[in-house]
């Protein structure tokens, strides 16, 4: 017990001061100092990063959540709208959106010559300062009030998305040299519709609530339908990996016996969550759509291919939860006789449900961030078409997610799309933190300490 | 008259409550208990005492069959409770485990209400028919666990928030509001201070008027304090089973003696 005082092995001699420090002393102190600095100068580079990565996010995207709006008063001339007068809506119909085209020319003309604005521009050319959906919008306006026919109203319609890019600094003079779709002179006219106030940039809710739309129309393009397709793709995740991976945990860690092939079963599971998604990818489309002759690019099928993807994430976690719960509450249902199933569901599940669902929500989390097994079962779809109107055809029809807009528009040429790629992360990244600070919340809420 | 009075009250006492015949206790390869035989009888409480591992809590498990719960466990020979072999494969160990309570040695109220906790035992084994008679259990049982007095008033309070000694009553408490005939306590004070023990000690010796108590204790001056009959475990084997006073100053086998002087363990 006391060899070592005996054996006099003490660095220290007897009789030292204690107010000087040995040079053993200062070396430790030293080294523990310097990997203080280490570790502050690791965090404070992680900080650096994620701020980089927040500006970098914030200032791409902002601009999708304003857009540029040209108001007008367009007269709805009954002579070329409906040429027989009797406002019967298959006679309507009939004018096709190159009818009301000449329309628009007209309005913005009267307004350009009624703010005594000096242009050469054609009425044709003026008009181009719309957005090429600007007639289709007047149509539809038009096909569901047909009794505005022969009235004159004020419409705002979407810019086009060069206009837009001049007001928010991506469009100069100098970048549009050759650039077919806008001209110098157009510009100056947009500057002084500007300064009149028929131009002007606010927030735009369609970029959140719309859907996508083609390539020439960059400007009307919304993540609002993929956001949709999320959603169901995660009511399929959720009603599924839940009840399956909580019931497969509460089986293997309160009643499967100890044997190899619970061993198995649970080496199985830890590889799972290390497999890369696009392999759950491309067993959907295997599984799925090969061979269950699934549709493609169903919310439900992307629904299953994630649940396979969250399973692994869910299963580990609510086993930790179950594994958290002290064996003496165990012993304590069994004790009075309650049978085990009664002390799992009485006991252990309900102190074990704050970690269930933190893993849950990060599993959901996770299945909503990713994208490639979405690309290999086809729900990258261009989807311009309206929002799903019940359950079934929100899981069963073509719809898009949101990581898989944000990478279709990332993809195509138009610079205008890839501000609405950014933005789309910023919409992404606000679900992403919600949803983990919701299991943040949680977890802090309902932890318990025994 | 008189006579015959005292020879019942004599039988009486000698009724066996549970009897362990050629008990065997493997856990994997190794063997923890080994050729138990012994009789526990009903209202007395009995004192197992040994040093550590030598298989006193593992046996005292085997009891309500609470080593089911351990997938290596193996138990073999038989454990008679009024005659009946509880490890017959016609036996429930739900239904024995209501007959045969058990206070374990960290005290474990669930984190519900001090109600709750009493409630749960009555409610799943459906010995309550409203709520007026579960609150009648309730009521019954902590005064029984000496801890009405102490929580009447907040019976709504967590389990959880009480003291260590109030704590491990309620858990007596929760033990004997299944109506047990035995109730099994492992080292039921070893997580207490001195006060809050001699509060258990005093329930303990109480309780016995209605039940067969066993307990597990490292401590022999509560076994000798609580008891009337005491058994000594050594390695696995029963050494020496009988009166508390006897074992304590005139043990027969000098392993006792060696023990209960401090010379092992």
């Amino acid at each position: 017990m006391t060899d070592i005082s005996q054996n006099g092995s003490t660095p220290r001699k007897h009789g030292e001061t204690l107010m000087k420090l040995t040079a053993r002393t200062k070396r430790r102190n030293a080294a523990e100092r310097r990997f203080q600095a280490y570790g502050i100068a690791a965090i404070a580079a992680g900080l650096l990063m994620l701020a980089i990565l927040v500006v970098n996010i914030v200032g791409n995207g902002y601009g999708a959540f304003t857009q540029t709006f040209v108001t007008l008063d367009v007269t709805l001339d009954a002579a070329k709208l409906d040429k027989k007068g009797q406002r019967n809506l298959d006679d309507i119909k009939k004018v096709s959106t190159f009818g009301y085209a000449p329309l628009i020319q007209k309005a913005i003309e009267a307004k350009v010559a009624a703010l005594g604005v000096k242009t050469d521009l054609k009425p044709k050319d003026m008009a181009a300062l719309l957005s090429k959906g600007a007639p289709a919008q007047l149509r539809d306006y038009v096909l569901e009030h047909p009794d505005a026919i022969g009235k004159t109203l004020s419409f705002r319609f979407l810019a086009n998305s060069r206009v837009d890019g001049y007001l928010k600094g991506r469009v100069t003079r100098h970048s549009i040299e050759n650039d077919k779709n806008i001209s110098v002179p157009q510009l100056d006219l947009t500057d002084q519709l500007v300064k009149a106030g028929v131009i002007e940039k606010t927030f735009n809710s369609e970029f959140i609530l719309g859907s996508d739309a083609s390539d020439q129309r960059p400007e009307a393009a919304g993540i609002g339908t993929s956001m949709l397709g999320s959603l169901f793709m995660m009511l399929v995740v959720l009603a599924l990996s839940l009840p399956i991976g909580v019931a497969a945990s509460i089986f293997l860690e309160e009643f499967a016996p100890k044997a190899w092939w619970t061993d198995v079963i649970e080496v199985n599971i830890s590889n799972l969550a290390a497999v890369p998604s696009i392999v759950f990818g491309i067993l959907g489309l295997a599984v799925f759509i090969n061979y269950m002759n699934q549709p493609m690019s169903a919310p439900l099928v992307g629904g299953l291919v994630l649940t396979l993807m969250t399973l692994p994430t869910i299963i580990i976690s609510t086993r930790a939860a179950l594994k958290a719960v002290p064996p003496s509450i165990r012993d304590a249902a069994l004790g009075v006789g309650a049978s085990k199933m009664q002390a799992v569901f009485h006991h252990v599940l309900p102190l074990a449900a704050p970690g269930i669902l933190t893993g849950t929500i990060i599993g959901l989390a996770q299945a909503l961030g990713e994208t490639a097994p979405l690309l290999l079962i086809g729900m990258v779809g261009f989807i311009a078409s309206n929002p799903p109107d019940s359950l079934a055809a929100g899981l069963m029809e073509p719809n898009s997610a949101m990581p898989a807009q944000i990478y279709e528009w990332a993809k195509r040429a138009d610079p205008a799309f890839y501000e609405r790629a950014w933005g789309g992360i910023i919409i992404l990244l606000v679900f992403l933190v919600t949803m983990n600070t919701l299991a943040v919340i949680l977890r802090r809420r309902f932890e318990r300490r025994w | 008259m008189y006579d015959i009075a005292t020879t019942e009250k004599t039988v009486e006492q000698q009724v066996t409550k549970i009897s362990a015949r050629d008990v065997q206790v493997y856990y994997g390869e190794s063997h923890a208990i080994k050729d138990v035989n012994v009789d526990i009888e009903d209202k007395t409480v009995t004192a197992f005492i040994g040093p550590s591992g030598c298989g006193k809590s593992t046996f005292l498990r085997c009891l309500n069959r609470m080593n089911d719960t351990i997938d290596i466990c193996k138990v073999k020979g038989e454990i008679l409770l009024d005659g009946e072999n509880i490890y017959d494969p016609k036996v429930d160990p739900v239904q024995l485990r209501a007959k045969v309570g058990m206070v374990f040695q960290k005290p474990n109220p669930f984190p519900k209400s001090i109600y709750d906790n009493i409630a749960y035992g009555p409610r799943i084994h459906g010995l309550a028919r409203n709520k007026a008679e579960l609150d009648e259990i309730v009521e019954k049982s902590l005064r029984r666990g000496a801890i009405w007095n102490e929580v009447k008033d907040r019976l709504d309070a967590p389990g959880t928030g009480l003291s260590g000694g109030q704590q491990q009553r309620l858990c007596i408490a929760r033990a004997i509001a299944t109506e047990p005939e035995v109730l099994l306590m492992d080292e039921p004070c070893s997580a207490l201070d001195p006060i809050a023990t001699a509060q258990v000690e005093e329930l303990i010796d109480e309780l016995r008027q209605n039940y067969s108590v066993v307990i597990v204790t490292h401590s022999m001056q509560q076994a000798a304090r609580v008891s009337q009959k005491t058994a000594f475990f050594h390695l696995g084997n029963l050494v020496e089973f009988g009166e508390t006073g006897q074992i304590f100053t005139n043990p027969e086998d000098p392993r006792t003696e060696s023990y209960i002087t401090g010379r092992i363990g």
